[in-house]
Order: structure tokens, then C-alpha cells, then sequence
């Protein structure tokens, strides 16, 4: 990785530029309204995710607060005493609890939020290459979150609001099955959402392949701005697919094709098959920007540069190859040939060998290095730890004769959030202490962070880990019920849920004091190991950096 | 920094890759129905002509038949015998009847596969009701054909050899014309949303 000099850019960002920012920074409504500044949007980016995410989660409670105990007890009551709507209204949130922490707080926070911010640091430019497009993206994600949100409100199936389609959306549960525009507004909401991290994508390609400063490689990039490039060539293969199928979906729905209906020769499969297309590689766009934050907070807090570096960068590069053609190990249970699932199983077991060599070069960083363990660090740790836990229940799944049992259980609830609820989650805020000194100029609360992750950590596992019992038993997803044989796991379940909540005070008081009365952040608050280049600027960055391009060596 | 015109170059390429990919999207629809007809993916049947028969082998497989009408078409629609037992090779006809309930001459279409899946490939049609739309008058009851055979190659196949029963599945769905199309699904989509 890139050996940069920290004191040699440091004077152009203080002192040089403390008077010229003044006379640049433009007011409040032109800074945040109407903003090019790379910086500002992430900044942006950042306090729509949280907001999302508090909107996702809070929906995400009220799921755990109905399954705490068998029976309906909750959602009756609020659906006026009509058990169709419960079960409809139940549909609704698992629905919109998908999409909002999918499509409205992990992606924009790591890639608008955290890509934006520190991609053009890192590779020493002034700012991104289309930064009108890049304002652009964020506006268009406001609408998309309105209309998400908005489609919970209107007729759904005949005589109930919503869509309760899954995030999946799949037919014909959502053609037939819901004749009202609730999947319209839906279907518009993740266009909007598609097209803003298309062009996000292409804003971010452009930059990294075109204003490297000056002896920044491709090879010398640090391993963040590796991630999210590959994720970027991610998001413009595969979101141009989704966009092209749910475009499918809402002419079927509203103009008389066929594209899904077997009345007109159409094929409800095809659109799995489009949508999974898709959605593989998805779940590589949340996860990859997390495992260059990983990298760079490992590296940081061992003072090591990151073990096997272009090992690093070329796993990467290695699953987000593999993410594309393995998209059927979601259909196992759809009437493949064996000889098909054959195929699928082999390949999705493969990418366990460029994700292995991840996590073996993390592990090999903290080798001999000299660890301290403060919060960020914590995160990232707490990150490999349970990102191992449910890569190896994802290779479990990959299996199709065990996927055949296990499909559209519980197992596959516990798979898929210890990889994105502790495995993606864990990265962001990793990331967000990490970088927070930095973007605010202020400390966070080490004692308070340090609390965060602990009661976060405990509250998440007691949730999720007796999901996979509950899976094994044979509980399906997608339900707001059960019988009384699942009340004991899932009762502890929703007791994680409510320390899980706990632990998330911590973290809103912690960035209020912060950046109310916290302690001012130095250039560098981490010492030898930060070596990329953010930690040469001032904290916070000033409003233009690298008015003089940097020099890499 | 590698100037304005490389950015600009750069920009073009990436949005001209995220055009392509939908572009993809949309191609996916006939290529998917292609890759099926011609692979029996699925439990998609082959379409054959008459001159392509083959000689019947000593080996008997049991055919199912299954009949099924889509919501929306007011027809009976059943098989005339639910299976036979037919020799692998050799030239079979079955019979499906269906009738119009309504007042209204009514036009319908079948869609069809067989399971297993991997029986498709082997599962020949000479003749077939489901080619072509059938259209019954008011009150009208038709017979009609599917003739067929099982292609000898599926003793060579090992994912498919073994199979000792084929099921035929017919669904009848209404065409509309043009004009009550969008108006007859719309009435089809409230009928589902109900039960749903």
C-alpha cells in the first residue's frame, strides 16, 4: 500500500487555506440544497442512511415485538381487529424492513456515505469527477425513500395497503397478487434508487480510473478505494438488469404484456432469474466497500500495512466475478436440472476461496503487529469474527440438496443477517469511528463507543444465533406466527432485539455529545498506522483539498 | 489527472455498459425461451414433424394426463383418459375435451410442460391442440388431439433413464381480443387479489 508523508501536505491544508475557505464556502441552503462538494454529500449520504435505518429498524422491532410469542398479538389490534390485514400488514414491514436496510442504509452509506467522503482523498484528488452528478444521486434517493415509504400507504392486494411482496418482489405474488399501485410506487421507488447508484457508479469509475494524483497506481490504491471500485463495475453490471426486470414487471402490470405471465407465454421463473441476477452480486455491493474498511482499520490499529496487498485487491476483483454467475443458488428450490444445481453449488463454493484469503490476510495483519483495541478496532475484529460465522453457514446453504430443507427458513434469516446485520453493519461502524474524528474534527467517546459495541455485539447474537436453531427445526420465514415449539428461541430472539436497541443509545448519545463537546481531533488521531492520505489533512478536511496535488512515492 | 477529455471518455464507456446490461435484461426474454425450447429446460416438450418417427424399443414408460383452466376462462377442460402406458418409440394420440360454459364464443390458448423436467427433451409432439388457439362456441364441446411419442434417446440419457412415468400438464388460458384485454386482466388481478 501507498507509504505516503504525512507532514509534507499538511501545511496546504491548514494554514494556507483557512482564510481562502472562508471566502468559498458558500451558505447553508446553496452548501447542503445544491451541493458539488464530495464531502458534503457524503456527509449527506451518511445522515439519510442513519435516518433510514432508524425507520428500518424501528419496522425490524415491531417484527420482533409480534414474534416474541406465539399467537397474533400485536398487529391485530393495529389492523382494527381484521387477521387478513395483520397477516397483510406483516407482509408489508418484512417487505419495507428489506428494501429500506438493502436499498436505503447500507448502500448509501457505504458507498454515497463513506465512498464519497474518502475515495477522492485517498487517491489525492480535489474532489469527484462529475460532482453535479454526484448531487444528482443523492436527490435522487430522497423520492425513492418517498415513494418506498409512500407505497405502504396505498392499496396493495385488493381491499389492504402495501406491498407485501418481499424485497424480492417476485410474480406473481406481485402482479396478480397486488392489483393495487402499492408495487407501482414501489417498482418507481427502486428505479429512482437504480438510477442513482448507476450514475454514483459511474461517477466513481471515472474518478478512481482518471484523477489518481501523481504516482497513485492502481497497485498503490489503498484497499477502500479497491473495494469500491469493484463495487462500482458491480452496481453497473447488475442494477441495469434489475431495473430492466421490475420495468418488465410494471408493464405486465399496467399495459397488458406478458414478460411473466404464462397466459401470454410469459414465464414467472425468467424474473427469478433476472432478479437474482441481480441480487447476487448485490449482496457483494453491500459487503465489499465493508471489507476495505475492514482493511484499512485492521491495518491502522496493528501498525502493519495490510498483509498480502494485491491478495487483497485481486480477492476482490475475484468475487465480484464469481458474484455473477452463481445467481441460481437462490432457486435451488424452483425445478433446476440436477446437473444445473450441480454447477451452482460448486461455484458458490468456490468464492469461499478469495473470501478465505481475506479473512486469513486480515488475521495475518494483526499477526505480530502492535494491536490496541480501540473502538473502531473493536468493530472490525467483531467483523471478521462474525462475518466467518456466516460465510460458513452460507457455504452450509450453498449445498442444494441441504438447501432444499433448509430454503425459506430460519437458517437461511440467520445466514443472511450475520453476514450483513453483523457482518456489513459491524464494517459501517467500524468505518464511522474510524473516520468520524475526521469528518467532524471532533473525538467521539471512546468509553461510550466501547459500550456500543459490546451491548451491540451481545444484543445481535442473542438475536440472530437462535435463528439457526429455529431453522433447523423447520420454521418458515415470512410469517407472523408459529406454532408453540418455536416460542422458546424466538422469545430469547426478541430479548437480543431489545439489547441490540440498548446498545444503539449509546451510539446516538455518543455522536451527540461528540460533536456537541467533544474533544477538538488532531490531523492524525490514530498515530503511525493511519498512512492514507485523509490523515495528512486537516480534521475536518478543508472545503478544497489538494489544491496542489499530492505526491505519492 | 489525466484531463477533461478522459473523463469524459471514461463517463461514456461506463454509461454505455450500464445501457448494454439493460439491453441485456430485455434480450434475456427470447434468448431464456429459446434456450428452453431447445434444451426442454424445464419440462418443456420438442416440437417435431411427422416424418421423424422412430422404431418402438421394448421398454414402457406410464404417461399421466393433467388438465388444468386459469382463472378467468369459463371452461371445462379435463383429459379423456388420465394415463396410458406406452411403449418407448412409439406413436401415441391422447384426447383432451373442453368445453364452453358461457353464452360467448370464447378463445383460449394452452400452455403446457411435462414433469420431470428432464423428461422434456424426450417428450415429442407431432400434433398438438396447444400449437394454435382454439376458440369454442357457446355451449360447444370439442375433442382434441395431442399425438406424440417418447424419444428412444432418453434410455441414453443418465439423468433421465430411470424415469418410469411422464406427466403431460395442460393449462388453458383466455385470449381476449385486444380491445378487453387490459380491462379483462384488470378483472382477473381483483378476482386473485380476493382469494389472495
Amino acid at each position: 500500500m501507498a507509504e505516503t508523508t504525512a507532514a509534507h501536505y499538511d501545511a496546504h491544508g491548514d494554514h494556507a487555506h483557512a482564510h481562502h475557505d472562508d471566502h468559498h464556502t458558500p451558505g447553508f441552503f446553496a452548501r447542503w440544497f445544491l451541493s458539488t462538494n464530495h464531502k458534503d454529500i457524503g456527509t449527506l449520504y451518511l445522515i439519510f442512511a442513519i435516518v433510514a435505518g432508524i425507520i428500518g429498524g424501528a419496522i425490524s422491532g415491531v417484527m420482533r415485538l409480534e414474534l416474541a410469542e406465539p399467537g397474533m398479538q400485536y398487529l391485530p389490534v393495529w389492523a382494527g381487529g381484521n387477521i387478513d390485514a395483520a397477516y397483510h400488514m406483516w407482509n408489508a414491514f418484512i417487505t419495507a424492513h428489506g428494501l429500506i436496510m438493502v436499498f436505503f442504509m447500507v448502500m448509501p452509506a457505504m458507498i454515497g456515505g463513506f465512498g464519497n467522503w474518502f475515495v477522492p482523498i485517498m487517491i489525492g484528488a480535489p474532489d469527484m469527477a462529475f460532482p453535479r452528478m454526484n448531487n444528482i444521486s443523492f436527490w435522487l434517493i430522497i423520492p425513492a425513500f418517498l415513494l418506498l415509504l409512500a407505497s405502504m400507504f396505498v392499496e396493495g392486494p385488493a381491499g389492504f395497503n402495501g406491498a407485501g411482496t418481499g424485497w424480492t418482489v417476485y410474480p406473481t405474488l406481485s402482479t396478480s397478487g397486488h392489483p393495487g399501485p402499492a408495487v407501482d410506487l414501489a417498482i418507481f421507488s427502486l428505479h429512482l434508487a437504480g438510477a442513482s447508484s448507476i450514475l454514483g457508479a459511474i461517477n466513481f469509475i471515472t474518478t478512481i480510473f482518471n484523477m489518481r494524483a501523481p504516482g497513485m497506481t492502481l497497485h498503490k490504491m489503498p484497499l477502500f478505494v479497491w473495494s469500491v471500485l469493484v463495487t462500482a463495475w458491480l452496481l453497473l453490471l447488475s442494477l441495469p438488469v434489475l431495473a430492466g426486470a421490475i420495468t418488465m414487471m410494471l408493464t405486465d402490470r399496467n399495459f397488458g404484456t406478458t414478460f411473466f405471465d404464462p397466459a401470454g407465454g410469459g414465464d414467472p421463473i425468467l424474473y427469478q432469474h433476472l432478479f437474482w441476477f441481480f441480487g447476487h452480486p448485490e449482496v457483494y455491493i453491500m459487503i465489499l466497500p465493508g471489507f476495505g474498511i475492514v482493511s484499512q482499520v485492521v491495518a491502522t490499529f496493528s501498525r502493519k500495512p495490510a498483509f498480502g496487498y494485491l491478495g487483497m485487491a485481486y480477492a476482490m476483483v475475484a468475487i465480484g466475478f464469481i458474484g455473477f454467475i452463481v445467481w441460481a443458488h437462490h432457486m435451488y428450490t424452483v425445478g433446476l436440472d440436477v446437473n444445473v444445481k450441480l454447477y451452482f453449488t460448486a461455484a458458490t463454493m468456490i468464492i469461499a476461496v478469495p473470501t478465505g484469503i481475506k479473512i486469513f490476510s486480515w488475521i495475518a495483519t494483526m499477526w505480530g503487529g502492535s494491536i490496541s483495541f480501540e473502538t473502531p478496532m473493536l468493530w472490525a475484529i467483531g467483523f471478521i469474527i462474525m462475518f466467518t460465522l456466516g460465510g460458513v453457514t452460507g457455504v452450509v446453504l450453498s449445498n442444494a440438496g441441504v438447501d432444499t430443507i433448509m430454503h425459506d427458513t430460519y437458517y437461511v434469516v440467520a445466514h443472511f443477517h450475520y453476514v450483513l446485520s453483523l457482518g456489513a453493519v459491524f464494517a459501517l461502524f467500524a468505518g464511522f469511528y474510524y473516520w468520524f474524528p475526521k469528518m467532524s474534527g471532533r473525538m467521539y467517546n471512546e468509553v461510550l463507543g466501547k459500550l456500543h459495541f459490546w451491548v451491540f455485539f451481545i444484543g445481535v447474537n442473542v438475536m440472530f444465533f437462535p435463528m439457526h436453531f429455529l431453522g433447523q427445526d423447520g420454521m418458515p420465514r415470512r410469517y407472523p406466527d408459529y406454532p408453540d415449539a418455536f416460542a422458546y428461541w424466538n422469545h430469547i430472539a426478541s430479548l437480543g432485539y431489545v439489547i441490540m436497541a440498548v446498545g444503539m443509545v449509546f451510539f446516538f448519545v455518543n455522536v451527540i455529545i461528540s460533536l456537541i463537546g467533544g474533544k477538538k481531533a488532531a490531523d492524525n488521531p490514530w498515530g503511525e498506522g493511519a498512512t492514507t492520505l485523509e490523515w495528512t489533512l486537516s480534521s475536518p478536511p478543508p472545503f478544497h483539498q489538494f489544491e496542489t496535488l499530492p505526491e505519492i512515492k | 489527472m489525466s484531463g477533461e477529455r478522459s473523463i469524459r471518455r471514461t463517463g461514456l464507456i461506463a454509461g454505455g455498459v450500464a445501457v448494454a446490461m439493460l439491453g441485456l435484461a430485455y434480450a434475456s426474454v427470447p434468448l431464456y425461451r429459446l434456450f428452453c425450447q431447445v434444451t426442454g429446460f424445464g419440462g418443456t416438450t420438442m416440437r417435431v414433424d411427422e416424418s421423424a418417427a422412430p422404431n418402438a424399443v421394448n421398454k414402457v414408460i406410464k404417461v399421466r394426463f393433467d388438465a388444468n383452466v386459469a382463472p378467468g376462462l369459463a371452461w371445462t377442460f379435463k383429459p379423456v383418459q388420465t394415463q396410458a402406458t406406452v411403449r418407448i418409440g412409439e406413436r401415441k394420440m391422447a384426447f383432451y375435451q373442453a368445453t364452453n360454459l358461457t353464452d360467448k364464443p370464447i378463445t383460449g390458448m394452452a400452455t403446457y410442460n411435462v414433469s420431470p423436467d428432464t423428461a422434456g427433451g424426450y417428450f415429442m409432439k407431432i400434433h398438438c391442440f396447444c400449437f394454435d388457439q382454439q376458440t369454442l362456441q357457446p355451449g360447444e364441446t370439442v375433442d382434441m388431439p395431442v399425438s406424440y411419442y417418447i424419444d428412444p434417446a432418453i434410455l441414453e440419457d443418465a439423468s433421465a433413464r430411470r424415469i418410469d412415468e411422464i406427466t403431460l400438464s395442460y393449462t388453458f388460458f383466455p385470449q381476449e381480443e385486444e380491445t378487453n384485454k387490459t380491462a379483462a386482466n384488470t378483472a382477473v388481478k381483483a378476482a386473485d387479489g380476493t382469494q389472495g
